[in-house]
């Protein structure tokens, strides 16, 4: 790890005064990455004692501060009760220890988990742009299968982003300069095109404030994650969705994908051809193989194609109460 | 809590060990201080190999704020050559490290950082530029057939390959005929603890706090490595966090902190991080193992092929044989059994918890449920159709074999109720199937030496130098002792782990508990003899006598201990000679092992549900530690099945998967519904205290009773292991 520096930011205010840095959250993604040499700031800008710990209401919007915590915001009440797909997105990452630490800005800006970005004897576009990128044609099961590029193949990690992708939610941050800006997490993080190693669209010393989630969200929630061992593994695919029923007919319909793209996966083209519909099997399948009509596979996570078609359908039959067969 | 004096042994005594763990006063080998302070160590990584290095610059390394100094091949201090003596075993031979400018393969040290600090040392580590000139490598076993060769000797079995009857014929002439082969992947036992080492000079010797397994033969190594007396490594490892097999011998660490203590004058410790592990620490090769069964009409075995292929690391012979519980599980008319290896350019290839038998009945036990479905046989009862009568393989008598008891209760208990229509079970949306194997494990002794002494204040103090990996091996010696001599446990002090004390062959091969408890016991009997002796010449003659606080009382009387031996205690040494125990005896420890699983109907995740096992493993020293340990096993095997996996990079001969995020290891969410049962047994023939090995038995066969569920619930077989989703999702039945 390289010596750096440490300055712990006051207020959000503040933010022009001090050194500009890396921000530091719960540090269990960028301390981790430190130690491996794979990021290497000079300085640590410590965003913990902010002040930006709190979950309000607002009458049209509930403002989540991106310091709380991944357990606090999992357990709000506000949260249990009317946005159910974020709890369980966030109950289902990691473990408890890395969620007490876990902050929601430090969720959202958590980097992937490809194994080559991870050793630094391999190439990798991301993390040294011109090397190559050795999972295009190596171990590549966890990657995208939408949304890639040539350069880099990589998908996002988090599971509590897709579930803020489904439910609309808008990340507030403050520039150097004092600015404040206003970025839907669907528009937070990029694809990665020939620049992969920028994974989101942030300037540089922007901070995230808070996140804000639009009040009334849909009624029907759920999300599911699909992965290897029952609990403390990242998504194979993982689903959020959201949607009202009203006389029959779905309304509102988010799905958002997760493990399949470099950034949470709305699945605008689903949502298109089901919205105003009757909730029908054969439906569900025709719209999800549209989503997926540009899916491509790497070799090893070929089977993402059919998995992630097959977890939205069997999440909205069960959301729809049509059920299994 | 004291004991009653009379049986302890089998009593399930929580560990004696245990309060001091839970309060950190039990010092591991990374928690030793040093007057003086102690230097760290980092390992610098090779990027690439095999190859040579062509550059390799630490002046940056050298400069940067609290190095003490960089070892690289040019620096380091005189060591033997890697491997010598040749005709030393692999854990004896010479392990020199930083050894000259070539690099054998991916991750191998090329240099060590010593630093004041761990933070300094890592850091300056990243400033050191290496550059290999690689050459073409052999890293996956499966491209290069070509260069397989019969191994010199397989891991824990007299002969590489076995031809007994007329295979041909009898599987040309057999009614049902299986042919499948199997993929296993690389594994590597992460334990807890990771490897590390705390090395100074003291003079000419060396002092060392180690994590090991087996003390004796690390002496050795460091003497081959450093061309020094046995008599001048002094090794000391009171408490191993976890080996499963990886901490049997000495690795780059051990080696490195040595030379970097001769180096520095000080202290040095050196420890693997947990990525280091994945190419520094020893692993599970994988295995192609192809299987050729032919049964006649009624599910009688007749034809038995079994034969594997695997990496083995170059310049390190170490070979594991999957074909191991093929010789011995059933009857049949002819038993063929091959190892092949090809030489690779990978990290050391060893032993992995239950080696042989770990994947080797998690492919013979699946084709034995495949052919029992094609016969129609039930596969309990296909297995109780093929026990046989004596070892099939060596013609020997069975020590004692209770593998038809273990599978009678495991059904009993676990409700088998015969097989249902694969696919066709279902709760919501989940497949559901059930499955079962059988486990079984050759069961070995080693030589081993104990000695005890029993002062005046009527405290015993025993010393081996066996170690204690976690499994429990403190408390079942104080168990021995304490009823060997009629005495409190509490009165026992076990002492362990400093090669000071008397040789045992240390923890491996679930040899550990009857070698070294059979040493204790010989020691103990030697001294309650003596004992009795002096009983008699005092006057009291008895036959049976206990010791309690300073006293023995014999014959209703009460003698001062002190009358008895004086100030100076009595003292007895033991030992166990295997060559006196299970002659020509065919010896194993056997299970069976019931599994059901569930399979998302939609996704093709796998759970397991339910893990039922029922064993026989002799006579059980301490009831609590053997469940642990067999419950442990049984967890191992749900890993081997579905989550373990060592993934390389086969362009570059690297291992991809290098920390518990990627590296799976079940989770307490995994393992929902787990029952052991354990026979009561008592082997006579197989050590003096009547145990066998339970360590390992856990393993064996749980991944194949699980994946024999998986195909119930699934109508899938698989045939490489761990299953995943990916296997079977796009052959998942529609419902
Ligand atoms: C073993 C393991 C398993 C895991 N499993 C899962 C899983 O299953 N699902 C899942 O979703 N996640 C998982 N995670 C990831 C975990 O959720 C993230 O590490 C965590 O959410 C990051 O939050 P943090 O506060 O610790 O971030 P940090 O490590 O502190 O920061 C991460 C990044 O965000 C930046 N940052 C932090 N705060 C701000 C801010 N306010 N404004 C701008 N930038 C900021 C940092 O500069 C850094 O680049 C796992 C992690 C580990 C180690
Ligand atoms: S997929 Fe992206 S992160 Fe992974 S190696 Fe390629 S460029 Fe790097």
């Amino acid at each position: 790890m390289k010596p750096f520096d440490y300055q712990r930011l006051e207020t959000p205010e503040h933010l022009g005064h001090v050194e500009a840095g890396r921000f530091l959250g719960g540090g269990t993604n960028l301390i981790d990455l430190m130690k491996h040499q794979i990021e290497t700031p000079d300085v640590l800008v410590d965003v913990t004692r902010a002040g930006m710990d709190r979950i309000e209401e607002r009458g049209d919007a509930v403002l989540i501060g991106s310091q709380v915590s991944n357990t606090d915001l999992a357990s709000h009440p506000l949260i249990r009760r009317d946005y159910p797909v974020l709890s369980s997105a966030l109950l289902s990452g990691a473990t408890q220890q890395l969620r007490n630490k876990a902050t929601t800005g430090g969720n959202l800006l958590q980097r992937t988990r490809c194994q080559y970005f991870y050793d630094t004897a391999r190439a990798c576009n991301k993390r040294e742009p011109g090397s190559g990128c050795d999972a295009l044609d190596g171990l590549n099961r966890f990657h995208a299968i939408l949304g890639a590029s040539e350069n880099c193949i990589a998908v996002h990690p988090s599971d509590m982003a897709v579930a803020m992708a489904a439910l609309g939610a808008v990340v507030v941050t403050r520039k150097r300069d004092g600015t404040e800006g206003r970025i839907p997490v669907t528009e937070l993080h990029r694809l990665p095109g020939d620049r992969p190693d920028l994974d989101h669209v942030l300037d540089e010393g922007e901070l995230i404030v808070a996140v804000e989630l639009p009040a009334s969200p849909p009624r029907l929630q759920s999300y599911r994650k699909v992965r290897d061992r029952s609990s403390y593994a990242f998504a194979v695919v993982s689903a959020a969705i959201a949607l009202d029923l009203e006389d029959g007919h779905m309304r509102n319909l988010r799905i958002a994908l997760g493990g399949v793209a470099h950034k949470p996966w709305r699945a605008t083209k689903a949502e298109a051809m089901l919205e105003g519909k009757m909730p029908e099997a054969a439906l569900f399948m025709e719209a999800l193989e549209q989503e997926m009509a540009d899916a491509e596979g790497h070799g090893h996570n070929d089977f993402k194609k059919i998995l992630a078609p097959r977890v939205v359908v069997a999440m909205l039959r069960e959301l729809t109460g049509l059920g299994g067969n | 809590m004291e004991q009653s004096t009379s049986k302890i042994i089998g009593e399930p005594m929580n560990r004696v060990d245990g309060p001091a763990k839970v309060t950190g006063r039990a010092e591991y080998a990374g928690d030793h201080q040093v007057e003086g302070g102690i230097a760290e160590g980092f390992i610098v990584e090779a990027p690439a190999a095999p190859g040579k290095i062509v550059a390799l610059d630490v002046a940056d390394a050298e400069a940067a704020d609290g190095v003490v100094s960089v070892l690289t091949y040019k620096t380091v201090p005189q060591q033997k050559p890697y491997g010598s003596p040749e005709d030393e075993g692999r854990f004896t031979q010479s392990h020199a490290v930083l050894e000259n400018d070539r690099v054998r393969h991916f991750g191998e040290p090329v240099a060590l950082v010593v630093a004041e600090t761990l933070e300094q040392a890592r850091y300056a580590a990243s400033l050191v530029r290496v550059e290999i000139e690689t050459e073409e490598g052999v890293f996956n076993a499966l491209d290069h057939k070509d260069q397989a060769e019969k191994p010199d000797s397989v891991d824990g079995l007299d002969e590489v390959d076995t031809q007994d009857g007329d295979f041909e014929t009898q599987f040309s002439q057999s009614t049902h005929k299986l042919e499948v082969s199997y993929l296993t992947g690389a594994q590597h036992a992460s334990a807890m603890e990771p490897h590390v080492t705390v090395a100074q000079w003291d003079g000419e010797t060396l002092i060392v706090h180690m994590a090991i397994q087996i003390v004796a033969s690390a002496v050795s190594a460091y003497a081959n490595t450093l061309g020094i007396d046995e008599a001048n490594v002094r090794i000391i490892s009171p408490f191993t966090g976890g080996g499963f097999g990886s901490k049997l011998g000495v690795h780059n660490e051990a080696i490195l902190a040595a030379l970097a203590a001769k180096q520095c004058g000080k202290a040095v410790r050196v420890a693997q991080t947990r990525r280091n592990l994945f190419a520094n620490g020893p692993h599970r090769s994988r295995h192609l193992q192809e299987l050729k069964l032919g049964a006649d009409a009624s599910g009688k075995l007749r034809a038995v092929r079994h034969s594997s292929l695997a990496s083995m690391a170059r310049n390190y012979p170490f070979a594991e044989a999957p074909a191991s519980p093929t010789r011995a599980s059933y009857a049949a008319d002819a038993i063929h059994t091959f190892h092949r290896m090809v030489k690779a350019d990978i990290p050391k290839v060893d032993s992995m918890r239950a080696p042989g038998e770990a994947i080797g009945t998690l492919t013979y036990e699946t084709a034995i449920d495949e052919l029992a479905e094609m016969c129609g046989v039930d596969p309990v009862e296909f297995r109780i159709l093929n026990e046989p009568t004596q070892d099939p393989t060596s013609g020997h008598a069975f020590a004692d074999r209770r593998l038809l008891d273990c599978i009678r209760t495991g059904a009993a208990k676990f409700g088998w109720s015969g097989r249902v229509k694969p696919g066709s079970r279902m709760a919501g949306r989940k497949l559901v199937g059930r499955g079962m194997a059988v486990a079984i494990r050759p069961n070995t002794l080693s030589p081993a030496q104990a000695e005890v002494k029993l002062a005046a204040d009527g405290r015993l103090v025993a010393r081996l130098d066996m170690t204690d990996i976690g499994t429990g091996t403190y408390t079942i010696l104080t168990q021995i002792a304490a009823e060997t001599l009629s005495m409190p446990a509490s009165q026992v002090l076990v002492q362990l782990g400093d090669s000071r004390f008397p040789e045992t062959a240390g923890s491996g091969g679930s040899f550990g508990a009857s070698s070294s408890g059979s040493a204790l016991l010989d020691a103990c009997a030697k001294l309650k003899s003596a004992l009795s002796e002096r009983l008699t010449e005092s006057g009291v003659s008895a036959n049976a006598f206990a010791m309690k606080d300073g006293r023995v009382l014999a014959n209703g009387k009460r003698i001062e201990l002190a009358d008895l031996i004086g100030a100076e205690g009595l003292s007895a040494d033991g030992a166990v000679d295997p060559d006196n125990h299970a002659k020509g005896q065919a010896d194993y420890s056997y299970g069976v092992q019931f599994a059901e699983v569930e399979v998302d109907a939609d996704t093709g995740e796998i759970r397991v549900r339910r893990l039922l096992g029922v064993f026989d493993a002799g006579r059980i020293l301490n009831r609590k530690t053997a469940r642990s340990q067999l419950m442990g096993g049984m967890i191992f095997g749900i890993g081997g099945a579905l989550l373990e996996e060592s993934l390389m990079d086969d362009r570059f001969g690297s291992f991809m998967t290098r920390d518990f995020a990627e590296y799976h290891i079940a989770v307490n969410r995994d393992v929902p519904d787990l029952e052991v049962h354990i026979l009561d047994g008592y082997s006579e023939h197989s050590n003096p205290l009547g145990s066998k090995g339970i360590g390992e038995l856990g393993i064996c066969g749980a991944g194949p009773a699980i994946a024999n569920a998986v195909h119930e619930a699934t109508g899938v077989r698989v045939r490489k292991f761990p299953v995943h989703m990916e296997d079977l999702l796009d052959r998942l039945p529609a419902v």
